[in-house]
């Protein structure tokens, strides 16, 4: 009897999806139902080289559509709006906004995550954009024009990254941080003067603890308008103040929902027929023994490899190292582990006037996340440090005349227990 | 049109058609070769895309760059010929190449 497997959401997650249950050997049909008109296209690049021009279009999908054909894995456009979990069927409504009904057999929820909108007067203005997906990338990239004002909202790694590439494209950037300080909700305090220092000496204009109160303009945006009356002049407006889990289909299906699609360590919702993986889903990470719901590409793959394994019906699970990247002029960051209720920071390299540096997060001896500038060798033996739970000493990682691999003692002891973690997603 | 072999690190073979312009880990995921994750998409970030190039045909690829040296040079699995395969790109010239899959990526 022939089986299906049905995909909401055609991005990261999908696209390693659909592939690992081919290498696993599902037989049966596969088909992904995206709303976006496009097949699963590296995200990434939007805040950074595509924005920037150093990347087409051509070059962002992960796979070619010759992949999935030979692959058999079926693609189609629309958006799924109700899940029927006795009947195993679900409701598909096309570009056209006709409904029709679907069944399958195992369904593979990978629905993602979208920007949170500000609500404040005049936010629906021409000339507000956000950066999710290919589309909101294109209409900012349209909105650029060089020596004119933009003025980004928000300073996440989103948020810095854009401003990167808007000054590389020769607009004059200002950005608004309602926080103390850029990054704050991520990094050490000691890594966000680092990227305030560098956006500034790049032209970029940051102001903290500026909450935004609204936007002026006729038909089209052209003030940024701030609680203390400050106005800022903006041909073009970019929101980055966060992402918020698509989680609605599920919760609307019964299924366990906080903070993320609540998933056990195979990425199984608690029905046996439905998984889910990437930015909408909210597991416990082993390493660090808490449940979390990460938003980046290796946990999408991660996670949907381990998905694709349990719909095969194995049983897989993994220890995966939470890590992320960020390209921000020609600092390359990579950051491994997750650095909440770090106890001690040893900064290695010199963050005050160059470019190329490492944070390391230490929790009561023991190394749990770093943040690496230009340093990919800091960064690799974090994550191996990390992810084996090796005993280190702490100070000797400020001391440069050490070399990196040398920072992993010959006899390093894999430590006992595994922390706990002080996470909230 | 020339081919390509990766061999994994079992010993599975994939002869893939070259397309010249494009990186190898490109290629490697066009066609679904199983040990290249390519997690940052050939940013040269993330270091799951390490292959080591066959005997001589490291002359047709060149020697790994700079910062992609830094990264080669933490992994136990380094070969004088590794490289990562998002910083090659591919041309006629490779028509036969061979690149051997880690056990392990990074
Ligand atoms: C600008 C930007 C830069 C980023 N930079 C990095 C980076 O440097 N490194 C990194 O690791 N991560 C980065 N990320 C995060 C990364 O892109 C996400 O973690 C990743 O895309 C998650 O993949 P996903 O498949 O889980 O979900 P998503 O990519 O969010 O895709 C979900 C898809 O499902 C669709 N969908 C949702 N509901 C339905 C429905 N009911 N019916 C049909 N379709 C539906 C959505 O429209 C969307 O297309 C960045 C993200 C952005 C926006
Ligand atoms: S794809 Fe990430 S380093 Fe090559």
């Amino acid at each position: 009897m022939n089986r299906t497997c049905i995909v909401i959401g055609a991005s990261h997650a999908a696209a390693q999806l659909t592939t690992s249950l081919r290498q696993e050997g599902w037989e049966g049909d596969i088909l992904v139902i995206g709303d976006e008109p496009h097949l699963p296209y590296h995200r990434p690049p939007l805040s950074k080289a595509f924005l920037s021009g150093e990347k087409t279009a051509e070059s962002l999908p992960i796979r070619p559509a010759a992949f999935y054909q030979k692959n058999d894995i079926q693609f189609r456009q629309g958006r799924v709006t109700a899940i029927n979990r006795d009947q195993q069927t679900l409701t598909l409504v096309g570009g056209g906004g006709e409904s029709e009904q679907l069944s399958y057999d195992k369904l593979a929820l990978c629905t993602g995550a979208r920007v949170r909108k500000v609500e404040l007067p005049g936010s629906d203005l021409d000339g507000i954009h956000y950066l999710r997906d290919m589309a909101d990338a294109e209409s900012i990239k349209r909105s650029v024009a060089e020596g004119q004002h933009a003025v980004i909202i928000g300073g996440g790694y989103v948020g810095l990254e854009t401003a990167a590439s808007l000054r590389q494209l020769g607009m004059q950037v200002t950005l608004l941080e309602r926080g103390p300080r850029i990054l704050g909700r991520v990094t050490a305090l000691e890594v966000s003067e680092f990227y305030h220092r560098v956006h500034t000496e790049s032209g970029v204009c940051i102001h903290t603890h500026v909450p935004v109160a609204g936007f002026s303009g006729n038909g089209r945006v052209q003030k940024v308008v701030c609680a203390d009356g400050t106005e800022f002049p903006a041909h073009l407006v970019v929101v980055g103040v966060g992402v918020m889990p698509n989680t609605e289909l599920a919760e609307m299906a019964g299924l366990n929902v906080d903070s993320g699609i609540v998933v056990d360590e195979g990425c199984r919702t608690n029905d046996q027929n439905i998984v889910a993986a990437g930015d909408c889903a909210n597991q416990l990470n082993r390493l660090y023994g808490c449940r979390i719901r990460l938003e980046s590409v290796p946990n999408a793959t991660e996670q949907a490899k381990i998905a694709a394994a349990s719909v095969c019906g194995k049983s897989s699970a993994s220890e995966f190292l939470p890590w992320f990247w960020s390209d921000q002029y020609n600092l390359k960051l990579q950051i491994a582990g997750l650095s909440q209720g770090y106890d001690q920071l040893v900064i290695r390299g010199d963050r005050f006037t160059g470019r190329s540096f490492a944070a390391f997060y230490f929790k009561e001896g023991r190394l749990i996340a770093a943040d690496c500038v230009n340093r990919p060798q800091e960064y690799l033996l974090s994550k191996r440090i990390i992810a084996q739970n090796l005993a280190v000493q702490p100070d000797r990682f400020a001391d440069e005349s050490v070399p990196v691999k040398e920072l992993l003692l010959a006899d390093s002891p894999v430590l006992v227990t595994v922390g706990g973690c002080s996470q909230t997603a | 049109m020339g081919s390509i072999t990766f061999i994994e690190h079992d010993g599975a073979e994939h002869a893939v058609e070259i397309e010249t312009g494009k990186s190898l880990m490109q290629i490697a995921m066009n066609n679904g070769v199983p040990g290249i994750d390519a997690d940052c998409g050939g940013e040269a970030a993330c270091g799951t895309c390490h292959v080591i190039v066959d005997g001589d045909w490291i002359a047709a690829t060149g020697k790994a760059g700079d910062e992609e040296l830094q990264m080669l040079d933490m992994t136990p699995d380094r070969a004088p010929t590794s490289r990562l395969a998002c910083q090659i790109i591919a041309t006629d010239a490779m028509d036969g190449l061979v690149a051997r899959l880690p056990e392990f990526q990074m």
